[in-house]
């Protein structure tokens, strides 16, 4: 069954995003919203969860692709779905716990049950029914396409998307780097920082990358981090001098994902995340307990404590960011939750054992700190630019730092694109990049035939 | 310098699991006018934005605690808040920069603070105290509300007490939550 989109433009693309800037209406226009709904949340690979927080045959987690209510779960067989949270009959959810393990869904409005692959299992006292119900249009809609790489599953409603893998890309590469600096590779997410804001999705895309802020924006946190210091260059302190010439960078790699690669920043030897990380509650005894095991060599486990200094960003919702996984999922027009889902190394035999409930009990409290004492102010200078963007006479955003500076910004043979870490060249690419989706009719599906 | 080390989770564990069991209850009245005067005067010192006589209400080795989900173990789960003595101070001292962007202007907030009981927890030198809460905030032209329980675990201190643990159970501590930067 397939979902037409009308084909008739909603607006003119190209000049609502410019070369050097794009038009406030991409923020505060509920119509353009409904479209993302469907051109980008639903048409492009969109980030559902991850694996770990359904290990089981049968486990299940409340999510959403865009709008859409979504149970991402292994069935019964361990194949990873996204059901549509939505009953055949009239519409209900049929799931409402946010997580748990369920071999069938019942709807607690006439009794109608599904088996987790998705299939109707019956529907009470049948004989007042002359259907055949086992005409697949009474299984629980699915989401066409659910693909996981190394533990991050996507979903895409869109036949024409190429695989998940081709859709990564090169930025592939990064997060296989972030996976493997965690023994065996291996992670899983251990709750989350939650929280919203009153402002467009994009706004937080926006910064995703943004290096010019963090001076400004995250002021109070720089300070408060470096105020007990002898040598004040805690966390992200690496900012405050010049950071245009710093030796941190960004990369673009297309359809809109970007890397913000502050690693050059820090010095390449085991200990140096250590050195730089802040005052976290339990820093010192678990780092003495660590070396009166290990010595100098607890230092490439204390690492593993400290926030991994990139900013990996895939289009649309995914950003990787420290020891995070953080996700973002429009709400409406004007209001975004973003959920900071912290993650634990695992114990296996590529750590000592022991090791990983140490490093854990630091890498909770260390992955607490961003959110808790930064994002905050990000969040309220996102709602105060929503705000501003009521002046409606007042069009323009502008994103065009490191625009036409020679040698300033370079693109490789593949078409990567690379430019210092407080250039917005990363907006400018992932801006187009939505705009020719804005632009296209994708012909969405779902799946009824599990 | 942090104490949080595997001793103080433990404890915290065992000292934050079924206390508040009828057989426990303390009844006695100057004990819980006692215990309601340190919650009355906290809640009025942070309604007053007096930050650091607020901090001066807990011992030196205390703990601000909002758990991420209801019952939530630190150990194994991302906390709201999980601040030793040094981060409480941070905390404060990020207000104080006038740079705190989520807090500037700084929220007004009005409490109230009730249905407080008090248990015994295992030595007369210490206590646990359930109140419920309701926070009233202005910020920014809106009036909103965070509501929730506390479990304060007191210390006796001279005549009156010192705060241990502040626990603070938000009623929508797994929910978004929009600006949780006040002092809660």
């Amino acid at each position: 069954m397939n979902i037409s989109i009308s084909s008739r433009p909603l607006h003119d693309w190209d000049a609502l995003v410019q070369a050097d800037r794009a038009h406030r209406i991409l923020y505060t226009d509920p119509a353009v919203f409904q479209e993302e709904m469907t051109k980008i949340f639903g048409a492009v690979w969109v980030y559902l969860g991850h694996e770990s927080q359904i290990p089981k045959n049968d486990d299940f987690i409340a999510t959403k692709l865009g709008l859409r209510p979504v149970i991402l779960l292994r069935d019964s067989a361990g194949r990873l779905r996204a059901l549509y949270n939505r009953c055949t009959h009239r519409g209900s959810t049929v799931c409402r716990a946010a997580s748990g393990s369920a071999k069938a869904f019942q709807c607690p409005y006439h009794g109608w049950t599904f088996h987790n692959s998705g299939r109707l299992a019956g529907v009470p006292w049948p004989d007042g029914y002359a259907c055949d119900f086992k005409d697949d249009k009474f299984n629980l809609a699915q989401v066409s396409r659910v693909e996981s790489y190394r533990g991050f599953i996507f979903g895409t409603l869109n036949p024409e998307m190429p695989t998940l893998k081709e859709y990564l890309g090169e930025a592939a590469r990064p997060l296989d780097d972030w996976i493997d600096r965690n023994p065996g590779g291996r992670i899983t997410v251990c709750g989350a920082n939650r929280l919203k804001y009153r402002g467009n999705w994009k706004l937080a895309y926006d910064n995703s990358c943004d290096g010019y802020h963090v001076v400004f924006s995250h002021r109070s946190l720089l300070e408060m981090e470096n105020r007990l210091e002898k040598d004040p260059n805690k966390g992200m302190s690496y900012y405050k001098s010049k950071p245009d010439e710093a030796p941190m960078y960004c990369r673009c790699y297309g359809r809109g994902h970007h890397l913000k690669d502050k690693r050059p920043n820090v010095e390449k030897r085991a200990g140096a995340l250590w050195e730089i990380e802040g005052a976290h509650p339990g820093k010192e005894r678990y780092e003495a307990k660590l070396r009166e095991r290990f010595g100098k060599e607890a230092d490439r486990w204390l690492d593993l404590a400290s926030s991994e200094p990139i900013n990996l960003t895939i289009f649309p919702n995914l950003l990787i960011l420290g020891n995070h996984i953080q996700v973002l999922e429009p709400v409406s027009v004007d209001e975004t939750d973003t959920v900071w889902y912290g993650t634990a190394i695992v114990d296996g035999p590529d750590i000592p054992p022991g090791v990983a409930e140490d490093i854990n009990a630091l890498r909770l409290r260390t992955q607490e700190g961003f959110p808790t004492f930064g994002e905050v102010d990000d969040l309220t200078n996102f709602e105060e630019i929503q705000k501003g963007l009521a002046a409606q006479e007042d069009e323009w955003i502008y994103m065009h730092r490191g625009m036409d500076i020679p040698g300033r910004i370079t693109t490789d043979e593949r078409g990567i694109v690379t430019g210092p870490a407080t250039d917005e060249v990363f907006m400018r690419l992932y801006i187009h990049h939505w705009k020719e989706l804005m632009k296209s009719n994708p012909v969405l599906s779902v799946k009824r035939t599990p | 310098m942090s104490y949080v080390d595997d001793a103080f989770y433990r404890d915290l564990a065992a000292e934050f699991t079924d206390w508040q069991s009828g057989d426990r209850r303390l009844l006695d009245p100057a004990l819980l006018e006692s215990c309601r005067g340190i919650l009355h005067l906290e809640a009025r010192l942070l309604d007053e934005g007096r930050f650091e006589d607020w901090l001066a209400l807990f011992a030196d080795e205390c703990l601000f605690w909002v758990p991420g989900s209801p019952g939530g173990d630190p150990k194994r789960e991302i906390a709201v808040s999980f601040d030793d003595r040094r981060q409480l101070e941070g905390r404060i001292y990020r207000l104080r920069t006038g740079h705190a962007w989520s807090q500037v202007p700084q929220s007004r907030t009005s409490r109230i603070i009730g249905s407080v009981e008090a248990f015994r927890a295992g030595n007369e030198a210490v206590c646990m105290v359930r109140s419920s809460f309701l926070i009233t905030e202005l910020r920014g032209g809106e009036t909103r509300t965070f509501a929730g329980w506390n479990a304060h675990r007191l210390a006796r201190a001279g005549n009156g007490w010192k705060i241990l643990v502040k626990q603070i159970n938000l009623i929508d501590c797994d929910q978004n939550l929009r600006n949780p930067s006040l002092l809660l």
